[in-house]
């Protein structure tokens, strides 16, 4: 039931119980009329009981990457209470939509705030009329706000949501960095003392969620939980949004059901087997993952995923790397650009991932360029990544580092055939199969026609998170 | 066993890494918890912490809750708290 939507104007798809899109059955840029025909009016949920509930039994998980578990996350919002900072009454919890999308690789979030920015704020309103809540936030993006602008003025009843502009930043996105910025300006993570769900927004209990998740809750105070989880598999129920992109026909939007095949994703999306050498999912904080056998969930437990090796699936990211294509150099790439946005504020963050940019840049380019020597040989490179990964890992007051240095796990795992050739000066990234498509790295690139594989390692089943 | 549970019930001293200068005053007192990184930022001795540890909530020892305080009260930063799990 892996349903196609076409990248920022999906396709039409009603009927969000029959196998289709649940997300965009209201059709392409739906309105408010078209919204309320497709999936009716949105019910009452006065009692906290109700909606908590049906969020608790659907098994819903957070969409923006860490998929945390939205029932628990509500309860524990709903259960602070609070009064605001320089404020002598109580007030009720904060609510707050995530739409900053920071991740360069995802688009699910523009998507969804274009074509069903109605689900989104029904979500963010059943939800505050169950908590009475104080004050509603939607954060995203420049590219997004006139969408959800408009949105907001159709209907009657979302007078009280503030739409507030998030910086184009990587971290921007991150739950305490949000809650800063709509705080002080600064979209900057926060050392946390307590949780967001006991002391966020000016000290109130605060309640962030991805856009898409706040989506899903619309459709959990509709159609319940028993609905929500006839898709997906029991650890995993629900569908997820993700973002394809990369050697790919077309960039798109697919709305899978928790526990999908990657390999069934790619069909859907009309990508041949041969086409993919391996996918980077969950974004530039995810993993590289060959294909075969993996399945996109946040629970790698027994429910129902057969044999498969569970992925988590992030942010929704699905990246594809063609053979032929160096997947040391594409993750250099990304670790360079990941550097650049570390917020600068904690230390090992700011000089590790630098140092870590470097060590890869060198390894990707076959062991030369880059900051010289320092005594490494070739073999060395490596060992060197896993030292600096070891100091930046934990050493943060966001997870960005921690993002990063799983990205570059992956990569020294899935490309581990490839680290002998780079280390001998040459990359031959046309992996079993394929036609050798090498370039030329550093300044030993030499041609060895014929030669088209080293014994390298096997592959590994790679860690989990 | 009954080591790592009395580690897991003892004071931390929680390093704020949005203030932390890598001023290692926090090292000089504590000689014996914290070593420097690569960029003099405080790190957990090798031993203190379990593998997949939280490394911004070191656990001290009972004789070392002086020395913390001293770091507490002395950073130049105000980077460091007390913290009990």
């Amino acid at each position: 039931m892996t349903a196609a939507v076409g990248q920022l104007w999906p396709a039409a798809v009603r009927e969000p119980w029959d196998g289709g899109s649940r997300l965009f059955a209201a059709g392409d840029r739906a309105g408010y009329a078209g919204h309320l025909a497709a999936y009716g009016p949105l019910p009452g949920h006065e009692p906290l009981g109700t909606l908590l509930a049906q969020l608790q039994a659907s098994g819903l998980t957070g969409r923006g990457g860490a998929a945390f578990p939205a029932g628990p996350k509500l309860a524990a919002v709903a259960q602070a209470g609070g009064t605001a900072r320089y404020a002598t009454r109580p007030s009720g919890p904060v609510l707050i939509a995530n739409g900053a999308e920071g991740e360069p690789l995802s688009f699910k979030d523009a998507t969804l705030l274009h074509n069903a920015p109605h689900l989104v704020i029904d979500g963010l309103l059943a939800t505050a009329q169950s908590v009475a809540a104080s004050a509603i936030y939607i954060y995203t993006a420049a590219g997004n706000l006139d969408a959800v602008a408009a949105a907001l003025t159709e209907r009657p009843d979302a007078a009280g949501v503030i739409l507030v502009e998030s910086p184009d930043a990587f971290v921007a996105g991150q739950a305490s960095a949000a809650v800063n910025f709509l705080e002080t300006g600064r979209a900057l993570p926060v050392d946390l003392r307590r949780r967001l769900a006991d002391s966020g927004f000016k000290g109130l209990p605060t309640l962030v969620q991805n856009v898409e998740t706040w989506a899903q809750v619309a459709l959990i105070a509709r159609y319940g939980a028993d609905w929500f989880r006839a898709a997906g598999v029991a650890g995993d129920p629900g569908t997820r949004l993700v973002s394809l992109s990369g050697d790919v026909p077309a960039q798109q939007v697919l709305e899978v059901p928790g526990g999908a095949l990657l390999t069934d994703v790619l069909a859907t999306a009309g990508i041949r087997h041969d086409a993919v050498a391996a996918v980077l999912v969950g974004g530039f904080h995810g993993r590289w993952v060959r294909p075969e056998g993996v399945v996109l969930s946040v629970n790698d437990g027994t429910a129902g995923l057969g044999a498969g090796l569970a992925v988590r699936p992030g942010a929704g990211v699905l990246h594809v790397l063609a053979p032929g294509r160096c997947g040391l150099a594409a993750t250099a790439d990304m670790v360079d650009y990941l550097a650049g946005q570390s917020a600068r504020q904690c230390g090992p963050c700011m000089f590790g991932l630098p140092a870590l940019a470097d060590v890869m840049r060198r390894l990707a380019s076959g062991g030369s360029g880059g900051a010289a020597g320092r005594g490494a040989g070739a073999r060395g490179l490596v060992d060197e990544v896993g030292r600096l990964s070891r100091l930046v890992s934990g050493r943060g007051a966001c997870h960005h580092p921690d993002g990063t240095v799983r990205l570059i796990a992956s990569a020294l795992e899935t490309f581990a055939d490839d680290i002998p050739w780079h280390l001998a000066g040459q990359c031959n990234s046309g992996h079993a199969g394929h036609a050798a498509v090498g370039h030329p790295v550093g300044n030993a690139a030499v041609g060895r026609p014929g030669v088209r594989d080293l014994p390298g390692r096997a592959r590994g089943e790679g860690g989990r998170r | 066993m009954s080591k790592d549970s009395g580690r897991d019930r003892a004071t931390r001293l929680h390093i704020d890494w949005t203030r932390c200068d890598g001023r290692g005053l926090c090292a000089e007192l504590l000689p014996e918890a914290l070593s420097r990184d690569d960029w003099g930022f405080p790190l957990a001795a090798p031993g203190r912490l379990a593998v997949d540890a939280d490394k911004s909530n070191v656990p001290l020892k009972h004789s070392e809750l002086g020395a913390a305080a001293d770091a507490v009260k002395l950073c130049p930063v105000l980077a460091l708290r007390l913290t009990r799990p």
